[in-house]
């Protein structure tokens, strides 16, 4: 068996074996689905309280506005002032008060205050301005001689029907999907970069500590320790990240048969909103067309890339942790090095979330799609969108270039710097290695 | 072909600071050769250049005639001064991977590691890990770990730090069994006594240049001043003292002896043999200790560091 299998083959049995890492394979997921459920669990929660509110409407516009839904109860007070109507609020321990003052429109607009003993929650405010807008302007047009029926008949729906030259139909739906598949893949090569690039980073340390890479160096040469390092920790990750995909599939599943907790149903304001536009039927044709859509991905391009990519943007990364690794003597002294290598990358999720939902082909993407530290990311989530092969194929040949020479770097700074003990080395110093 | 390893005018700078300058060993074949010298002298630069960890920035070295390549880490076994083991990882297994990057086949390395385990007595220890066991229990698996691999050459660095004199006995009857077997050993320590005790052959470094080097017993001989250790009985002490410092060179000696002596150091001209040195003396007194004074390992050192 040549050196690097072995070194490979002993840095991935070290890791799987390792407690803390089956500690942490299999405890992960259980904390996650728990994380999820107590989340969901208390949200269902928070949306149970029931709810008061109390409306003295001095104007009579407002009788019909208000009606009860499932947690919010309206109570109208007639025949009371302000202060009688606070006090009983108060008494009845109500959620407030919506004081709507008589007068012509523009009063009215402007005098409706509601008080309440605690500051209110967004969501509701709005609720309730939106309710009393529509209703106001209503009113506006009624005395400006406008009959609603018309306008309300007069209502178009618009939903442009997107269809690409070749004769391929999308939908808005559709960039939403392409939007997920590009997140999940950059935010995938970005998780993956950081946990198992601190892994081969605290394994080079080890070695340094236990005063072993001595033995091993001249046995082997050091650019093979570091590529086996390196391949074994991913192997390593590769294998955990599908045993959280199978344990989060499996006990998710479990919870929701079990428990009948519906994790799905985590829910915020807006997504309610959304929930509600996914029962307009005009909205349940663009589902099907988004299902279509799907199947319109450029799959093959997809999964190629990803794969292309993610290996290039590891091994890249992968390689200036083992370089940090073996320029330090303990993990407290990382922290100078870190900086610089998690910048970069830390940009490339932002550009890709900021610019490429922008516009995946805007200049700003397209050129972080090729600058080699951030193409790994900005270029998954751009590929969805659809770039053209020859972009991908020169973005993959800079990235290729860059990753020759950063594991070149650091493998001149791993040679020197895993036989350098109990100095802490400054970049000047790292700089001088390289010529060594 | 008597020499099995040649360095030859090896050179090595790190930065604008030379760490070998034009340092040229020869080791004999089956010798004990010691590489001595100074604290950051550059003995384990160049002991990181025969191991091809660090390559020489001029010059070349030659194992068996031939120039080093990678075929011959198997051929050399080396134990560092700064070492250690995976602590996490049990014995057996870790012997068994190191001895594989050694270029050993895995049942050969089992049989290796079986007669080794035997040997010490510490085959209980195989699935143990390097952080269960003490310290001298650990480089003695660093020991076999060197060994294993039945290398032609041995390099130990300081390898008598850390094990208790027993087991430091047990080590260096080892290397001398080793030797015996055929192989050759580069030893590089301070402890002159252990230098004294096993090295034939010797070189010492000193800021990045090789200041000597030779037999231990030729250095010796040309260390040596014809001084000799006399002690002497007589009834008129300082009579004799003073005929004696009128023909050589005398300084007081202090070696210890059970009689109340006249105790010098003599120093003789080349040309003057010991035997009129002693012929002169037992016409004047008692001779009861007539020693010739030859340096110690340790004397031709420090003498040398402190020269240069």
């Amino acid at each position: 068996m040549n050196h690097l299998s072995l070194i490979i083959k002993r840095e991935y049995l070290t890791k799987i074996k390792n407690k803390s890492f089956i500690i942490m394979t299999f405890l992960s997921p259980l904390i996650m689905i728990a994380l999820i459920s107590v989340v969901a669990y208390l949200s269902q929660l928070n949306n149970d309280k029931k709810r008061t509110i109390s409306i003295l409407d001095e104007s009579g516009l407002f009788s019909e506005t208000f009606k009860n839904t499932g947690n919010t109860t309206y109570n109208y007070i007639s025949n009371s002032t302000v202060r009688e109507a606070k006090a009983f609020v108060k008494e009845k321990e109500q959620y407030g008060l919506l004081y709507i003052s008589n007068g012509d429109l523009e009063t009215v607009s402007k005098s409706v205050r509601f008080y309440s003993e605690d500051s209110p929650s967004l969501t509701i405010m709005s609720g309730l301005e939106n309710k009393i807008e529509r209703k106001l302007r209503e009113e506006k047009l009624i005395s400006n001689g406008l009959d609603i029926k018309q306008i309300e008949n007069s209502r178009v729906n618009v939903s442009v029907a997107q269809e690409s030259f070749e004769g391929q139909k999308s939908s808005k739906i559709d960039n939403i999907l392409k939007l997920a598949f590009g997140g999940i893949a950059g935010y995938l090569l970005f998780m993956f970069i950081i946990i198992y690039g601190n892994m081969i980073m605290r394994s080079v340390i080890e070695e340094k500590t236990s005063r072993i890479i001595e033995v091993i160096i001249s046995s082997v040469k050091p650019i093979q320790l570091m590529m086996g390092k390196i391949i074994g920790t991913s192997l390593a990750g590769v294998t955990q990240f599908a045993i959280w995909i199978i344990l989060l599939g499996v006990l998710s599943t479990i919870l929701s048969i079990v428990f009948n907790i519906d994790l799905m149903s985590v829910q915020t304001p807006q997504q309610e909103v959304v929930q509600q536009a996914m029962d307009n039927p005009v909205l349940q044709d663009e589902i099907t067309l988004a299902l279509q859509s799907f199947q319109n991905l450029p799959l093959a391009n997809l999964i190629i890339a990803f794969l292309l990519f993610f290996i290039g943007g590891y091994l890249l990364y992968s390689s200036l942790y083992a370089a940090v690794g073996a320029a330090v003597d303990n993990e407290t002294d990382t922290q100078q090095f870190m900086l610089p290598i998690l910048m970069p990358l830390i940009l490339a999720v932002y550009v890709g979330v900021f610019t490429v939902i922008d516009d995946p082909h805007g200049t700003v993407s397209t050129i972080f799609s090729f600058v080699p530290f951030t193409s790994p990311v900005v270029m998954l989530m751009r590929i969805p969108f659809g770039v053209p092969i020859w972009q991908q194929i020169v973005s993959l040949i800079i990235l290729i270039g860059t990753f020759t020479s950063t594991v070149w770097f650091a493998a001149k700074i791993y040679r020197v710097g895993i036989l350098m003990y109990g100095k802490k080395a400054s970049y000047k110093e790292l700089f001088k290695w390289l010529k060594y | 072909m008597s020499e099995l390893l040649v360095a030859d005018s090896v050179s090595k700078n790190f930065g604008n600071f030379k760490a070998l300058n034009n340092v040229s060993i020869s080791v004999p074949k089956g010798s004990i050769f010691g590489l001595l010298g100074p604290n950051g002298a550059g003995k384990t630069t160049l002991i990181r250049i025969i191991n091809q960890i660090t390559m020489p920035d001029e010059g070349k070295v030659l194992l068996d005639g031939q120039a080093l390549n990678s075929d011959h880490i198997k051929d050399i076994g080396y134990l560092p001064e700064e070492r250690g083991l995976y602590k996490s990882m049990k014995v057996g297994e870790q012997v068994l991977y190191l001895a594989q990057l050694k270029g050993m086949s895995k049942s050969d390395a089992k049989a290796q590691l079986k007669y080794w385990f035997d040997k010490f007595e510490i085959g209980a220890w195989w699935n143990k890990k390097i952080q269960e066991l003490s310290k001298g229990q650990a480089q003695k698996i660093q020991f076999i770990v060197t060994v294993l691999h039945r290398p032609k050459l041995l390099i130990f660095d300081e390898p008598f730090s850390g094990f208790d004199p027993i087991n430091a006995n047990l080590i260096k009857d080892e290397i001398l069994k080793l030797r015996e077997d055929g192989a050759t050993v580069i030893f590089s320590t301070h402890r002159m006594e252990s230098v004294e005790e096993l090295c034939d052959h010797i070189a010492l470094i000193h800021k990045s240049n090789k200041v000597l080097d030779g037999n231990l017993i030729d250095i010796k001989r040309q260390f040596k001043s014809n001084t000799f250790e006399v002690g002497l009985q007589s009834n008129n002490k300082e009579a004799v003292i003073k005929e004696i410092e009128n023909k050589f060179e005398v300084a007081p000696a202090t070696f210890k002896n059970v009689y109340d002596d006249v105790k010098l150091n003599v120093k003789i001209k080349p040309e003057t043999s010991p035997n009129q040195l002693l012929s002169f003396l037992t016409s004047k007194a008692e001779v009861h200790h007539f020693v010739e004074v030859i340096p110690s390992a340790s004397d031709i050192f420090i003498q040398t560091v402190n020269n240069n």
